[in-house]
């Protein structure tokens, strides 16, 4: 288990001061014009040493991300887009960075832009999220007013200015190239790639789009060094994590931990356990709304990590566990998430605007048992249609689920349908 | 807000308060020249504050002509966006999340006491213009499930009665405790915590 001195997020709780005093007890902002000075390429290749995957979701390796930024800074500036629109079904981990340790935020975002040769960056926070921004927005405020952002931040030499923009609802600008289009003041709709953004992104010009929380350990890691954050997890899935476990445990929580600890391990560890206990588990969804859940079985063994996850066809999303046992109709439960996706689909790509309601109609008849058990593979093939044809990932997000709940819970669906059947018979 | 005891059916004109002018001239300033319609979303939020929760026209065309924006433009954005209303709305818009997390911890509950003390259901206003309802989906706060927002402010770990008693005390003009509802200071778990426990840690945060 994780030791309490290799947390990174000490204040996670919100037990201390959020605010300048208490994050520079906490080490924040200790000489970060030493590490500014190391050099932008320096601090790229020890991102890059360090093993940091995304945290927002998709996992790309964050200091590779950053070296597909220009290396010469032309007329066009260079940006850092933090992305704050938290709206993954599960997910609750920024909100708490954002609000209770905000500083690591920032400084995160001056070294991160300072390594891409950004002088302003945007953070972009989810609209709901008021309180959260206020909390940002008043860390900020203390960081100009003590020069360490600004003009020549930190006696560095580097001007760098840092903006908050608040969304107004709509998850689909979690989505890099959307939420770029929201920043420019238009409906948030995915752009077609190419060009990425490292080549055109905000207002045309240079810029990367990173998670709240990958920005945030950036500071620690080079504190600590890439040999530090390496050592937790296991290769080509390292460093620490924060974790969001929701549903039916008895203790639902927000904790950093280890990468690759056992699921199982994390649950009773820290969540208090299942609710009626592991054997009245019955499935997972290990990383948020978009990744197929998991059937207990694989549960009992599988790691909370990007490779392991993905070796039992999930994922570690932005690792939000949604547990549910016995209890659960498991149909209705995705149908929800199908309900989620046809809500928020942006409408652009016709796979997704009409697949999206598809597949949550037919969800909804599954719920009742109202259909044919010949359309389970229908919609099966519905989902394969949405699957990779649209522009961004959101089709893709919409289908998996579904897809993870015919491939383990068929024989549920065919049962409901048959005892509908029976019922409609007997009355 | 201004205009507290104005009927915004009546609005025929829009015009940015002293107080909103200036919040709005400094939303500007975060965008480079030129780029001031990335000021959109926070100028018509500023706007719908100011219209007592909902967006007329009017406001959409001032702001337009604010950014010097083609209409149309400021349009689609006030149509994309879940948090622009373009309706008049209660004093307090109460909104359920009911996806998977708050479901499965009794979102049902939370609902069935939002319909029963309003006497109204979803997509709703109270008769006296106090209370809209509407279900919305995930609001960012699953380890505090199930949870509602009213107006800016989160109300967590919820059930039947509590949010009764939160819907009660707004009614009666009180303020009630914001955040957890079981006392828990944000997403530590309830039992006591298995992290941060160590005493004298670097960075224990201790001022």
């Amino acid at each position: 288990m994780l030791k309490d001195k290799d947390r990174i997020f000490t204040n996670i709780y919100g037990h201390h001061d959020a605010y300048l005093a208490g994050a520079r007890s906490r080490g924040d902002w200790d000489d970060t014009k030493t590490l500014l000075g190391r050099g932008r390429d320096t601090i790229i290749e020890e991102i890059k040493a360090s093993g940091l995957r995304g945290r927002g979701g998709a996992g790309f390796g964050t200091g590779l991300k950053w070296s597909f930024m220009p290396k010469e800074i032309t007329d066009r500036p260079h940006y850092l887009v933090v992305n704050a629109d938290e709206g993954e079904p599960g997910t609750c981990k920024d909100r708490e960075i954002m609000r209770h340790d905000p500083h690591k935020l920032i400084e995160g975002c001056l070294i991160s832009s300072f390594a891409m040769g950004a002088h302003a960056a945007y953070i972009y926070v989810r609209g709901e999220f008021v309180r959260e921004t206020e909390a940002l927005q008043r860390a900020i405020d203390e960081a100009y007013e003590n020069s360490l952002i600004g003009a020549n931040a930190c006696g560095s030499g580097w001007d760098f200015d840092l903006y908050v923009h608040r969304g107004a609802g709509a998850y689909i600008c979690g989505e890099e190239t959307a939420l770029i289009e929201s920043l420019e003041g238009k409906k948030g709709q995915p752009r077609l790639k190419p060009p990425f953004p490292a080549n055109a992104g905000l207002y045309g010009c240079p810029t990367t789009v990173n998670n709240v929380e990958s920005i945030a350990v950036v500071p620690e890691i080079l504190r600590r060094g890439s040999n530090w954050f390496a050592s937790f997890g296991r290769p080509n899935n390292t460093g620490t994590k924060l974790f969001n476990i929701s549903g039916h445990i008895e203790q639902p929580c927000t904790v950093e931990e280890e990468m690759s600890i056992p699921l199982k391990e994390l649950i009773n560890k820290h969540a208090g356990g299942v609710v009626g206990g592991w054997d009245n588990l019955l499935a997972i969804i290990p990383g948020g709304a978009s990744v197929p859940l998991l059937p207990k079985a694989i549960c009992d063994t599988v790691l909370m990590d990007f490779d392991s996850l993905r070796d039992v066809q999930s994922g570690l999303g932005t690792a939000a566990i949604m547990v549910m046992n016995k209890s659960t109709d498991i149909i209705a439960a995705i149908a929800r998430l199908s309900a989620f996706y046809k809500h928020e689909s942006c409408g652009q790509c016709t796979p997704c605007r009409e697949g999206t309601g598809w597949m949550s109609r037919m969800m909804n008849r599954m719920v009742n048992g109202e259909a044919n058990v010949k359309e389970i593979d229908l919609l099966e093939q519905v989902t394969r249609q949405v699957e990779g044809h649209t522009i961004c990932a959101l089709g893709d997000a919409a289908a998996w689920p579904v897809q993870g709940l015919i491939r383990h819970f068929r024989p549920e669906i065919e049962q409901r349908i048959n005892d509908a059947k029976k019922q409609s018979v007997a009355a | 807000m201004n205009n507290s005891n104005h009927d915004p059916h009546d609005l025929e004109q829009f015009i940015f308060s002293e107080d909103t002018l200036a919040a709005a001239n400094a939303e500007i300033t975060k965008y480079p020249e030129g780029r001031q319609a990335s000021a959109v979303m926070p100028l018509l939020d500023l706007a719908q504050r100011q219209c007592n929760g909902w967006l007329p026209r009017v406001a959409m065309d001032y702001v337009a002509d604010f950014l010097d924006m083609p209409p149309i433009k400021v349009y689609e954005v006030a149509t994309f966006y879940t948090m622009y209303n373009l309706a008049p709305i209660g004093k307090y818009h109460v909104q359920v999340c009911t996806n998977l997390p708050c479901w499965l911890r009794g979102s049902d509950d939370v609902t069935a006491a939002c319909k029963k003390n309003l006497g109204i259901e979803f997509g709703q206003t109270s008769s006296n213009g106090d209370f809209t309802l509407s279900e919305v989906e995930c609001l960012g706060a699953c380890v505090n499930a199930p949870m509602i927002q009213i107006n800016d402010d989160y109300y967590e770990d919820l059930d039947g009665i509590t949010t009764a008693s939160i819907l009660t005390q707004l009614a009666i003009g009180d303020n009630p405790q914001t955040g957890s509802q079981v006392g828990r200071n944000s997403c530590e778990p309830t039992g006591g915590l298995t992290t941060l426990t160590e005493i004298n840690i670097r960075g224990s945060g201790e001022e």
